[in-house]
């Protein structure tokens, strides 16, 4: 059985060329506000990239395919706005308390999804997420079909006003370079090594010892927690929390994001969020067309594309990325 | 107490959806090892064939009943043959994957062209109106819906576990190998049970279009829904998927009457508890 990550297995790991890859990557958005190249989309595809890679975390190196993963971005959503909103809190703990409640529910579903594997993993996780859809329809605070709409966006620590741009801009970009440093630092730890044995060989890793339902919902509530970040962050950007990042449709997007940039690879989700928020926004005006060229992505990909963008470099130039 | 029949002949009702769709899931996992995702986009065009057969052609409901499902049937043969074909030997979730994309391509083209808002499909003459059962007014067509679909699935049932085509078909799934070697052609079995499924899904679809309006997204939540009976029923027998697809959609119906808020969850906390209890699900063997 070829596993879903089989093509992207890095060929020979230099630190030294992702170094290099996170350096032109991290000045690339450094000069954006310098460039006429429009903000807003770059912040968007920012918090997109962020929920990439932390999707990625889970399937690239625990081989779990999360179907539901919405929930994540969606709950930190929206107790952040209603956080900011409702409660007046500062920036800060607005954001943190979007990561604990997707954390929380990271915990909660993950113990209900990690009884089982594979496809069944992939469609409990749907199921939950569809759920709390259903919940965020129906309950007051979300304000069902009308979201939580202009959320303020305050000063961050008391000092950084991200109702300015530039601010906001800076910000969004070192929360994102921050969360990746950290998902490189997971998977370069022992624990990502655990977590990639076991996506190659779990009953290996079983024998070994491991205990890896332990290790796959460690992973599970990472990712979870880090897919909520970029709920809370696209909070101040987008300035509302709404339905739609709640919908399992979202969650397929991110998993067409990441096929596209490379499973499994670590530079991969964020060009193929890049790739995805560009095509959302330049082909918007096709309509449902969209929805079609996302669908023609998803059947080219899987048939004859399966490592992805970065993936296809990565395997020419023989090097991990 | 009206109220309480009607929502339990509602229940009955989606509960044929489910147990024709999760049905034919089962049929498709079976051979293909693969979930079909696809399978609410094709439920959707069989519902959309039998309103082209009556708007273009003038072929009325009993032949669409046929007819429909042959046809999407047919177009499922095509994308197996085209497609999935090409992923046996992969991880599972490349199939997964696939069929979401053709999902996402068929509801796509469906709502560019018919928008998203439901085209009607009037009920045969033969099964309008309704009787009188003393505690309850019966809508001809809703008990007609039930009672065909719990023949299609006791059919389907007995053509896979009884007969002889049925056990090619089952050895087939159990080692694929060695039925070739006794001169089985394994891959157009594999082709035509991909097909069988895609029919049933079709011929939920037009059974729902004089109930439901006929739209392109109709399939695309309650595929969702469907999943989750799925992994309540465990997907480990035939039998299993219908009557786990039944008894959800009673237990929806009823908490429809008695707390009308959970209707919509209902059947996923349903699946949070049945994994908690037995992680396989209620008929499920080990996958």
């Amino acid at each position: 059985m070829t596993s879903i990550t089989e093509n992207a297995a890095p060929v020979h790991r230099s630190s030294r060329d992702e170094v290099v890859a996170f350096v032109i990557m991290a000045l690339a958005l450094a000069v954006v506000p310098f460039t006429g190249i429009y903000p807003y989309f770059v912040m968007q595809a920012l918090c997109f990239a962020l929920f990439a890679c932390a999707f990625n975390l889970l399937i690239g190196y625990g081989g779990l395919l999360s179907f539901g993963h919405a929930m994540f971005l969606g709950t930190a959503g929206y107790v952040t706005a209603h956080a900011l909103k409702v409660w007046g809190v500062e920036p800060e703990f607005g954001i943190l308390l979007g990561v604990a409640a997707s954390v929380v529910l990271a915990v909660i579903t993950g113990l209900i999804g990690i009884r089982r594997q594979g496809i069944y993993f992939s469609m409990i996780t749907l199921a939950l997420s569809q759920l709390l859809y259903f919940i965020y329809l129906q309950t007051p605070f979300t304000h069902g079909e009308d979201g939580i709409q202009g959320v303020p966006q305050g000063k961050l620590f008391g000092i950084f006003n991200l109702a300015q741009p530039i601010t906001l801009y800076y910000t969004v970009l070192i929360v994102f370079l921050l969360a990746f440093l950290l998902i490189f630092r997971i998977i370069n730890s022992p624990f990502g090594e655990v977590l990639k044995s076991i996506r190659e060989n779990e009953p290996r890793a079983v024998s070994l010892g491991y205990k890896t339902d332990q290790y796959k919902l460690m992973a599970y509530v990472l990712s979870g927690g880090l897919a909520g970040l970029a709920g809370s962050m696209k909070i101040f950007v987008a300035q509302n929390a709404s339905l739609t990042d709640v919908h399992w449709s979202m969650s397929g997007e991110v998993v067409l994001m990441t096929l596209v940039g490379g499973l499994g690879t670590i530079f991969g989700p964020v060009v193929g969020a890049f790739v995805i928020i560009a095509m959302q926004q330049y082909l918007a005006q096709f309509g449902q067309w969209v929805t079609v060229i996302q669908g023609v992505i998803f059947v080219v990909c899987v048939l004859t594309f399966r490592r992805g963008v970065i993936g296809e470099i990565a395997h020419y130039f023989k090097r991990s990325l | 107490m009206q109220a309480l029949y009607a929502q339990l002949l509602v229940g009955l009702i989606n509960g044929s959806f489910y147990a024709l769709l999760s049905l034919g899931l089962a049929v498709i996992f079976g051979m293909l090892n693969i979930i079909n995702f696809a399978h609410g986009a094709l439920y959707m065009m069989g519902a959309f064939v039998a309103y082209f057969f009556l708007e273009y052609a003038g072929i009325g409901y009993w032949w669409s009943l046929l007819l429909a499902p042959i046809v999407v049937g047919l177009f499922g043969v095509i994308l197996e043959r085209t497609m999935l074909q090409w992923l046996s030997g992969l991880d599972h979730l490349y199939g997964l994957l696939l069929t979401f994309g053709m999902a996402l391509i068929i509801q796509g083209l469906f709502q560019n062209y018919f928008g998203s808002s439901g085209l009607p499909y009037a009920i045969p003459d033969l099964l309008k109106g309704g009787v009188n059962l003393g505690f309850m007014y019966l809508p001809i067509y809703r008990g007609w819906v039930v009672i065909f679909s719990l023949i299609v699935c006791i059919a389907t049932w007995y053509l896979i576990e009884r007969t002889r085509l049925g056990a090619n078909l089952r050895a087939a799934t159990e080692n694929p190998t060695l039925v070739r070697a006794f001169g089985i052609n394994v891959p157009r079995m594999i082709t035509l049970t991909y097909g069988l499924g895609v029919g049933l899904a079709a011929l939920a679809g037009v059974l729902s279009a004089p109930i439901n309006q006929v739209r392109p997204l109709m399939g695309a939540d309650l595929i969702i829904v469907v999943f989750a009976v799925v992994v309540i029923g465990g997907m480990g027998s035939i039998m299993g998927s219908i009557i786990t697809g039944f008894a959800l959609g009673v237990v929806e119906g009823m908490t429809k009457y008695f707390y009308p808020e959970a209707s919509n969850t209902v059947v996923f906390v349903l699946m949070v508890l049945v994994l908690l209890v037995k992680p396989t699900g209620l008929t499920g063997r080990a996958h």
